[in-house]
């Protein structure tokens, strides 16, 4: 193959025409169209839609700080937590919005590993996603251990007795995994926008955006010299990421799995709850981008098969999270533990059975319906099916916290818990910061690797007609 | 070379990906050693074509990675087990199971900055000054035009000839570069 290339330009055979690939960009755009469509976003007027969609979202933000205010100086006591359930909305929104954050090392490293080319006009989207829910994820564990001022107890100091933190328990295995996975997410998010850094820097028309975009591009020039350490370096961390993404969850669980409570000491949890994440993280996914993808006209880009893609892995995981809900079942019953299979039977049909059967609703009878492909491809349903997957989810680990904590052993202590306006609140508000971060990122730095789409275009392959290759006869 | 202290070197420019790859193999048999390819995103096949051998990024991240667990390992043993032991439910003092959860994902960390800062020393970046850019065309090589910039310190180097070389490989567009 190497003769070929070196000594002329490479002569390539027609293909038939039943045999040429779906093209991940649509209409056969130029490489410049590409980064005049991506840049165009960020450097055009500011659309009034993003002023309609920012200002509710910052209100939100500021909602969601006023409430962590008024928790900081009151106390705990004006959440709805109580004994026998200590762990509630707090435990819940934290599990939820790290569960959105997989999507997008999912979609930036595994599929990267697995060859799978259509990622690339959505990861960038997706990873920045990820870095704001894990934002928003990390913002829980630190307000609802009470006293906020000693959050330093988490990390490996000692504290004013100079005794260190318990590396046993799960609780602090959780701080290591989400502190790791935000740090690499974000180097890996980095990295990825350097080489899109340096077209912004060289399309600036101003001076101050020249120097920001130069400064964040640290000087890349697109050089092979540094494309070949960079294309490993972007391997191995895709490599990293991978078991990376896979252990949160699982570490995340623990904070369940490992101890003793009826409904949670369970082997089932590490697998269940990474399908789960990765399922709610591709419901969020196409929540933004299918109106994103027609606000910003990136129909070409981002296209029906992608979107139909995404369909198809909700689908899977969705199957996937309906069998680990059968599979606690039969567990509970196989087990012979009367105390594992009252916490399943109250599950299903005690006073919270209205939230198990939202979540069994929106998890998995939803999802199935996209084994249609004419649903799969239809952008309002799948926006509509989207908002479902992440009702679902939230209320996944809303029945999974509350329901196995409600009753515990002594009926004298069982209790029906209820928020308060500022658990309320608070969680929504989470919403606002979330969508602050999102739409600031995607008004000052591209939406989409640049990079990455014009190397799956046709005309980046020297191989193809496109890319400047000869066109032979057939072979 | 007084003469040659200002030059940079030719800069030529390609329209399609066949056509650099064509031409880095043409470069890289005639015998230079200081010269680069630059395209808006990594052409499959170019590492090969320029003679370039593999990154030796993997070097890095195995470092980090392997200070990782060394130190996850270590921290937990000293903190719970050394300076300030204290018994948790019958459990032992250390054990590298239960060291094992932060241990890892501190292998995967520093193995992740690894990566990153040696891809950014191997390519000695933040490089924020380049003659490069002082190209009215370059800034297209991050947009939709493939360069090959050849130095003037390259022994091989000479204004002639080495135009001539650019020029029989296709390029439609050649300028000298001034440092």
């Amino acid at each position: 193959m190497a003769e070929v290339l070196i000594k002329d330009v490479p002569v390539v055979p027609r293909t038939p025409a039943e045999l040429e690939r779906i093209p991940l960009v649509r209409n056969r755009r130029s490489l410049g169209w590409v980064s005049d469509a991506i840049a165009g976003i960020v450097e055009g007027k500011t659309p009034a839609w993003w002023w309609m969609a920012f200002i509710p979202a910052f209100t939100l933000m500021i909602v969601c700080f006023s409430c962590i205010t008024y928790l900081m100086t009151t106390g705990v006591g004006v959440w709805g937590l109580m004994i026998p359930v200590a762990w509630a909305w707090d435990i819940t929104n934290f599990v939820f919005w790290i569960g959105i954050g997989h999507a997008g090392t999912l979609i930036s490293a595994i599929l990267f590993l697995l060859r799978q080319r259509w990622r690339t006009s959505i990861n960038r989207a997706a990873e920045a996603m990820t870095i704001f829910a894990v934002i928003c994820a990390g913002v829980f564990p630190l307000i609802h251990i009470g006293r906020i001022w000693l959050g330093w107890w988490l990390l490996p100091l000692p504290n004013a007795n100079s005794i260190w933190p318990q590396f046993r328990s799960p609780l602090l295995w959780d701080v290591f995994a989400v502190s790791t996975y935000f740090t690499v997410s974000l180097l890996f998010w980095y990295m990825g926008l350097i080489p899109d850094l340096a077209t912004m820097r060289d399309r600036a028309r101003t001076r101050i955006r020249k120097i920001l975009y130069g400064l964040g591009a640290l000087g890349w020039t697109g050089s092979n010299r540094h494309w070949s350490n960079y294309e490993k370096a972007y391997l191995i961390l895709a490599g990293l990421s991978t078991p990376l993404v896979l252990s949160v969850h699982s570490i995340v669980s623990f904070d369940f799995a490992v101890s003793q409570v009826p409904g949670w000491h369970t082997t089932i949890f590490p697998p269940y709850f990474v399908a789960g994440a990765i399922f709610s993280g591709f419901g969020m996914v196409l929540s933004l981008l299918v109106p994103l993808r027609t606000l910003c006209k990136l129909q070409d880009v981002i296209t029906v098969r992608h979107v139909d893609l995404m369909c198809k892995v909700i689908m899977a995981t969705g199957s996937m999270v309906g069998y680990a809900y059968g599979m606690e079942f039969f567990i509970a019953w196989y087990s012979g533990n009367p105390y594992e299979l009252y916490a399943f039977k109250n599950r299903a049909f005690g006073p919270y059975a209205w939230a198990y059967w939202t979540m069994i609703s929106c998890n998995v009878i939803c999802p199935q319906l996209f084994w249609s492909k004419t649903l799969r491809t239809n952008m309002v349903f799948v926006f509509i099916i989207s908002i479902f997957v992440n009702i679902g989810m939230w209320f996944e680990r809303f029945v999974i916290i509350v329901t196995s904590l409600h009753r515990d052993y002594i009926p004298s202590n069982w209790a029906y818990y209820r928020p308060t306006w500022v658990d309320i609140w608070t969680f929504i508000g989470t919403f606002g910061l979330f969508l602050t971060l999102f739409l600031l990122f995607m008004r000052f730095l591209p939406m989409i690797a640049i990079s990455e789409v014009k190397g799956v275009t046709p005309q980046a392959d020297p191989h193809h007609p496109l890319g400047g290759a000869k066109l032979g006869g057939q072979h | 070379m007084a003469e040659s202290y200002n030059k940079f070197g030719l800069l030529a420019e390609f329209e399609t990906s066949a056509d650099i790859l064509h031409a880095a193999a043409v470069v890289r048999d005639s015998g230079y050693r200081h010269w680069d390819v630059f395209t808006p995103f990594p052409v499959h096949g170019m590492d090969e074509a320029m003679g370039m051998q593999s990154s030796k990024v993997g070097w890095f991240s195995f470092i980090g990675g392997v200070t990782g667990f060394t130190t996850g390992m270590l921290m937990i043993w000293w903190m719970n087990a050394f300076d300030y032991s204290i018994v948790v439910g019958g459990k032992p003092l250390f054990s590298p199971i239960y060291a094992f959860p932060v241990s890892y994902e501190l292998t995967i960390l520093l193995g992740s900055f690894g990566s990153l800062l040696g891809m950014l020393f191997l390519n000695r970046l933040p490089r924020l000054y380049n003659p490069l850019f002082k190209s009215t065309r370059f800034h297209l090589a991050t947009h939709d035009r493939f360069f090959i910039a050849i130095e003037a310190d390259d022994p091989k180097y000479s204004e002639t000839e080495t135009r001539r070389l650019l020029q029989s490989v296709g390029s439609k567009h050649i300028e000298e570069v001034i440092d």
